[in-house]
Parts: structure tokens; sequence; C-alpha cells
């Protein structure tokens, strides 16, 4: 049951639609920055399946510039 | 039960918001999230916002606690508060949830036929007391001591000082700083007689320049790092760094320079030789301001028990130093510091020119050294030659690890040669400490004892036959934790443990005192920027924890002392905070009154005049100046700093054809130190639930290991297996591993050698040589 939070960095000009986009999309939650052009996503999905299709969806919005991983990013995978 | 998952699934989800908004917060310094702060917080909460500084590290963050209902509950930076400007790192937004853990301490445990049994608190100090008294009867006040910590507050250390140098009359008292700061110190002591830095964190607004050497500020010192990223992205200042390592420092740089373990000293002369043989030395103020002279070399590392040294220095000229420094031209360094010649150049270009503001910040890169006084004294040569010190944006600083390692292990002073004020072999500073303490002066030993390897061995030894932990957890930070911890489990010694958990210190423990948790007690910390900052108890503890310095006192009375601990227990903090300011009254070190420190979120000493001193030695800023000049440094009798003449030397232990790697550790952003907090913190566990072992990827090719392949990880001394990380958070450079000291499951300090600097006894944490293998 994965919960995963990035950081959501928009096109220029392209913060409000990408806040859009990502509202539509399911197990995905978007906090914008008040004063930047940075948006936080956090998915909260049932398995790894799920999530991988998540982030399949957030990644092929246009208006994304850059999409990075934040809770347990550059974690050593040891397990 | 559903209800617990789902309440269990919405914390996680706020605990990953979190984190990504101190990630955003490194990134774009001041970004606000202000809304989904507030919507996260408790529905029809209450909140009560008590202000107080982070628990974590040196930096001394300014935080918010909520409290609704006598619990803590929330927590933000402080806006008001003008180091963090309401920003907080990853640990700082969740270090009140692990005073949640299960296994909190909250009863004294006393050991009984070798099981742990429940016992009333005031029963639990009736056996420490009986027990210290007993020993000091049988044995000599020198068979007891107490090892204390940079995490202690300014009243906790100044009674354990009071107690063991006041009361019982030893120096059998040192402190877990002499692991991380003791090098600084003796930097400051023999550069400018005074210890701790001349600037403040103003400087980051005003430097062009910020050379960090071996730190690693992003995971470290983040919000610090993020205020200088704020100043590179608005107008322009460079950040490079120095190190032995490629860390989320060096990438977020503009510059990063590596070199090899141990030769930041010759790279150090090298700059001053440029800064020299290019006319860049700012004539004027060294003929003014600056003495040079040189002490002993080959002074040996420390790896024999009882090792003594007493550096002995001669004043040389500035022409002996010139021609010392020969032996350091950028080319002959260049050949075994593998920094290349260019890049040497370039950063003695940078401190030598005089349109440049350059302020050097470093930590236990420098500190934690064999020759950590050397490199000390080798960054001030530099900003003394230029004269770029003392002032906004010029300065050498060396950061603090620990909330109060400046605060109560230094200014307080607990370690084995400190006083309050000044040093036990210095008369005049022990008829002061014991005209305060009220106590015969004859009282207070003269000579320093053990410094914390050499207290640790003594137990090992069993020459000491008590001792009494505060806030802190040796046996997973000190060096060759091997050696030390079966030391520790000896019948010979008497092991009192004071903490809030449990941890591998307190298992070799023969009572476990159980300690208040910062916001569960009033207390005042001392910053990286001399910065004393005050809080009140915020909430209750649970059981019966009580706070260290109250169990201090409890004890004292109990041994006979009660006249010299008169407090009240509701306000000791104040009580003590009063008696202690008595030791440092005076233009040079005055501090803040408490109606101050209680208003605000701290004050930066010398407090003269009701004004916190921001920039010490430079008589535009600091009323101690009296010489009539510019600048005064005062800690010297002439007033002059002092440029040491420092070559350098190799480190006691390199890699060889059987143990070929150099090992470094440190630490990672989401723990701190030992780990016994954050390991309880549920998000900070799960972002790095354990230790690994760093390779750089052509090392970890050769060797045919792959990510995640546990590894063993040996040296003369021990062994450590952990799980091999390539290509994620850190680089190494080939021929080094690298592992965080955080987890307590993977004791890479059973591996760690304790060689130390002769002068500050600092340990080297840094480097050693190690074998890998597949495990």
């Amino acid at each position: 049951m994965p919960i995963k939070s990035y950081l959501a960095h928009p096109e220029e000009g392209q913060k409000k639609a990408l806040m859009e986009a990502l509202s539509k999309i399911d197990h995905c939650d978007v906090i914008p920055a008040e004063n930047k052009d940075l948006l936080i996503v956090v998915t909260d999905t049932d398995n790894k399946t799920d999530d991988e299709k998540v982030k399949e969806s957030i990644e092929a919005i246009e208006s994304l510039k850059l999409l990075a991983m934040v809770s347990g990013f550059n974690t050593p995978k040891n397990k | 039960m559903q209800n617990s998952l789902t309440s269990r699934r919405n914390f996680l989800k706020k605990m990953a918001a979190a984190a990504a908004m101190t990630a955003a917060a490194s990134m774009f310094p001041g970004i606000i999230f202000a809304s989904e702060q507030d919507a996260n917080l408790p529905k029809g909460a209450n909140l009560d916002w008590k202000k107080g500084p982070c628990r974590f590290c040196g930096v001394g963050c300014g935080i918010l606690v909520g409290v609704d209902k006598g619990k803590a509950v929330a927590v933000k930076g402080d806006p008001n508060c003008s180091v963090n400007k309401g920003l907080l790192c990853v640990k700082g937004y969740h270090q009140i949830m692990c005073t949640q853990a299960k296994d909190r301490l909250t009863h004294a445990l006393v050991k009984k036929n070798g099981r742990y049994v429940q016992t009333p608190i005031n029963e639990a100090l009736d056996i420490v007391a009986n027990k210290m008294k007993e020993t000091i009867e049988k044995h000599g006040k020198d068979s007891v001591a107490m090892y204390t910590s940079g995490q202690s507050t300014i009243p906790e250390g100044y009674v354990a000082s009071k107690l063991m140098k006041g009361a019982i009359g030893t120096n059998n008292l040192d402190c877990n700083a002499r692991l991380c700061m003791a090098s600084a110190v003796a930097g400051f002591l023999t550069t400018f007689g005074a210890d701790e830095p001349m600037g403040c964190y103003e400087d980051i607004e005003h430097a062009d320049y910020f050379i960090t050497w071996g730190n690693n500020m992003a995971e470290m010192h983040p919000v610090l790092f993020s205020r200088m990223l704020e100043q590179k992205n608005r107008r322009g200042a460079k950040i490079i760094d120095f190190a032995t390592r490629t860390t989320r420092s060096s990438t977020a740089s503009n510059k990063s320079i590596l070199f090899e373990p141990q030769t930041d000293l010759a790279v150090a002369n090298a700059i001053c030789y440029e800064i020299i043989n290019n006319g860049w030395v700012n004539k004027s103020f060294v003929e003014n301001h600056v003495n040079f002279s040189k002490g002993l070399t080959n002074m040996g590392y420390g790896l024999e028990d009882k090792f003594k040294f007493s550096d002995k220095p001669t004043k040389i000229d500035f022409e002996s130093y010139k021609k010392f420094l020969e032996d350091y031209t950028p080319e002959k360094v260049a050949k075994y510091s593998k920094v290349s010649v260019k890049d040497i150049k370039y950063l003695a270009a940078i401190y030598g020119d005089p349109n440049k503001k350059v302020v050097s910040y470093w930590c236990m890169g420098m500190n934690q050294h064999t020759r950590g006084t050397w490199i000390n004294n080798l960054v001030y040569n530099i900003h003394l030659l230029t004269g770029k010190i003392s002032q906004p944006g010029n300065g050498p600083f060396s950061l603090t690890g620990q909330p109060s390692a400046c605060g109560t292990a230094r200014e307080v002073g607990t370690f084995t040669h400190k006083l309050p004020k000044g040093v036990v072999t210095n008369e005049k500073h022990r008829r002061l400490a014991a005209k305060i303490w009220n106590v015969p002066y004859e009282r207070i030993p003269s000579k320093p004892t053990y410094h914390a390897t050499e207290m640790f061995r003594a137990v090992d030894r069993g020459d000491i036959k008590f001792i009494w932990t505060q806030v802190t957890n040796p046996l997973v930070s000190l060096p060759k934790t091997s050696r030390y911890r079966p030391g520790m489990e000896k019948e010979s010694c008497f092991v009192v443990v004071s903490d809030v958990f449990p941890t591998p210190t307190s298992d070799v423990a023969d009572v476990i005192l159980p300690a208040s948790w910062h916001i569960e007690k009033s207390g005042l910390y001392g910053n990286s920027e001399r910065r004393t900052q005050h809080w009140n108890q915020m909430v209750e503890g649970p059981g019966e924890t009580t706070p260290d310095a109250w169990m201090t006192i409890e004890v004292a009375r109990r041994m006979g002392y009660g006249d010299l601990f008169p407090y009240s227990e509701e306000n000791h903090v104040e009580e003590i905070y009063k008696e202690y300011t008595q030791f440092h009254e005076g233009a040079k070190h005055g501090m803040a009154p408490l109606e101050v420190l209680k208003k605000e979120s701290g004050a930066i000493w010398p407090y003269v005049n009701g004004k916190s001193t921001q920039w010490r030695f430079n008589a535009k800023y600091d009323p101690a100046c009296d010489n009539g000049k510019d600048f005064h440094f005062y800690g010297k009798p002439d007033g002059k700093a002092v440029i040491w003449q420092r070559p350098y030397e190799p480190a006691p232990e390199v890699p060889d054809a059987e143990y070929p790697f150099w090992l470094n550790t440190g630490r990672v952003i989401e723990h701190w130190h030992t780990g016994s907090m954050t390991r309880r913190i549920p998000v900070l566990h799960k972002a790095v639930p354990e230790a690994y072992v760093e390779f750089h990827p052509d090392d970890a090719k050769r060797l045919g290991i792959r990510n995640g392949e546990n590894i063993k990880v040996s040296s003369r001394r021990g062994s450590c297996i952990l799980p091999a990380s390539i290509n994620q958070r850190g680089l190494p450079t080939k021929g080094q591993v690298f592992v965080p000291f955080f987890d307590e499951n993977m004791l890479i300090n059973d591996v760690t050698l304790d060689a130390f600097c002769p002068i500050s006894k600092e340990p080297d944490y840094k480097k050693c040589a190690v074998k890998v293998e597949k495990a």
C-alpha cells in the first residue's frame, strides 16, 4: 500500500494547468506552493501496480516539466 | 481496526507531504505552503503555540510547538526567529513524534539479578547517590565520572560541572562534544585565545563566496544551506564545496572540488603560499593584528592508553613562515592531494581577491581529524593573511553539530579541562568558580583528568568504577566501540544511564533514569552563532520522567551537598541561569538576561547594553575592543591573533594491501546522530530504515558488488555487515567507502579507529583503513 510524495515542476506558465490535470487523477493529492512554480503531489494506492499506473498518468501530463520523488527518494533499496 | 488503519494512512500521507515540503524548502528558500500546514492541524484544535529552539542540530532554528489539551500536536518554524525565518528541515518538523514511541523510558529501571526492575525514581536516585558516595569512599574521588552532552541544556551542564568539580572535587567530567567540537575549540583558543566563531549567520546575506570545508551542509545544516542557496539564486553568491565525497551539497554548489583524505592540511597551506606569492596579503592587517608561531610536529595520534602531549609554541617571523610554505606550492601539493593546480589556484584567488567577501564553513570534516586543531588553525591563517575576518560576510565559521555544543559544552564548560569561565589549570579561574559556587578553592583540582576517549579507556582498565551518562549514547557514538562496549559491561564499573529511550548504552546500565525530553522541561541552549535560546516547559512528560538537571541536584543533595544546590524544583532553570551568568559578566562574554530570552528568539553574546554583538573583535561592532585600533583580538594578551605554521602529516592508518579502502563515516539528513530519537519517528525511519555502505561505482563493478548486497566492512578492530549502496545518496571517491553511523543494528564504530588530535583530543571518524567482502 504505497504512499509517496513528489515535487512536480510545471512547464513555464503552466502551473494552473498542471494543478488541474493532477487533481483529476485518482489516488493523488496536490498541494501547490503559494509563491513558487512548484506543486507537491502525494499518491496513495493499494498496491505496487496501481502505484506505477498513477505515476505513469502523472508523467503523461503535458504541462509537467519534471517529477521528483521525495518520500523515500535516494533511499537504499536493500530489501 | 479500520479506523486505526485509516488514521495511520492519513498520518503517513501527512508525513509524506511534510517531507516534500521540506525538500522544496531546501530547493526554493522562502517557499510557502502555509495554507496546507494549517489544513493539517487537528480539526477543532485550539492550539497554543509555544516558542523554543529545535531539539536537533547546532543551527538553532526557532520552532513553534502547537499544544492542544496538554499534548504537543504540531511543529512549525518560527517566522520571527532570525536563524531560520520560518523554515525547518525534515527532522525539525517531525521532532515531537518521538515522544510517543512505545518504548519510551517512563520509570527508573534498576538491574536486580540480571533483570531490570521498575523502581520509584526516588529509590533509584538513592541508589545512584549511595553508589557514587560509596565508590568515592572506597576508591577516591577520581574513581567516579560523568559523561554528558552537547544536547544537555545549559542548567544541566552547569549542575553537572558544579557537582563534579565544585562539590566532589574531581575533573572527571567530559562530554560528547569532545567527539565533534573539541578541535574547533582548540583551534579558536590557539589562534584567538577565545572560543567560538566571531561572526554570525547574517554573514550569509553579505558573502560573495561560501567555501565549505568537508561539510555536507545540505544534509547536516539544511536550513543554513537553504539560506545560502537563496543568496546564490538571488544575487549570484557562489558556493564551493571542498570535500572527500560527492554529496547533495556538492551537487547544489557552483563547484565541487574533491581531495584525498587528510590532505586538506596541505591544500590550506598551498592556498596561503599562493596568497603570499601573488601579493594578496593584507599587509596592514597582518602587521597590526597578527603574530606568527609554530608548534611541535610529529605529535603522535593518541592510540596508546594514557597518551600525553603538550604543544610548545615558538614565535617565528613572517619570512620563516613564507619559507616553510615553499614545501606547499600548488604543483607539489597537487601530486598527493589529488586537487589540481588549477583548483588550488582558483581557491586561493577567491580568498585573495580584496573585493570579494568569503565565509568558510566547516563542521565534522575538519574537526574529526587527527590534526583537527591544525586544520582549524590553517583555515584561520587564510582569513588572517587576507584580513577577511570579523566583518559582515567575511570570516571563518565552525558550525556545531548539537543544539548546545556551544551553549553548554563550551560555554558552561563540561569538559575535563574547563570551568564555566576559563580552565582548571588557571588559578584565577578556579578562584572565581570557588567564589560563585561557595566552595573552598582548594577543592577544584588544577589538572584535567580524562577526555572522552581516555575516560572510556579508564572504564575498560577498571580505573573508573562509577560512570553516569546523560543525554548521550556513547556505545554507538564512540570510536572503536568494539573495545568500549565490553569495557562498559565489566562488573568493575557501576553504570548509570539517564535517557529518554533505551539505547545500546542503557543496555549495559545498572540503573536507567527516565529523562524528560526537550519540551517536557524548561531549558536553555546555545547555538553555533553564540545565540542563547530559552524555552519554557510546554507539556508534561510521561510517568516519572524528570529533567536531568533536577536528577543531578537530587543526587547531589543525597550525597550531602544540599547547601550547594539550593534550587527549587519549580524554578531551578531560572535560578541556575542567574547564578551561571555571573561567570560571564562583562563586555567580552556578557549574557542576555532571562527576561530578554523569554521574549525573543534568543540573543547573541556578548550581550552588552541591551544589544547582541554580531561580529566580535571588530571595533565597529564589538564594545569589548579597547585597543584603539580597528580590530582587537582581546583573547590574546597583546590583542593579536596567531598565524600558525602547521605542516601536513599523514593519517595514522592509511589503506594498504590488506585493508585497501578508506572508511569515512557521517550522517544523513533524516537521522539525528545515533538515531535514538529519529529512528522512533516513523516518517524518518521509513525514509532511511537502515545504514548502508556507499561505494564508488567503479569499485563496486571491479568487486562485482550489486546494490543492496550485504557487504562485510572490516578493519583491524572489528567488522560490520551492511547493504551496499551504489549511485544513490552520496558518491565516495574511488578507494573510499562511506557509512552513516545512526543505526544501532549496524555498529560501524566497531570498525573505526580511536586515534585523536593530540591537542584537542577529538577522535578522527573520517579516516581509517578497511577491507570489504561479500557477506
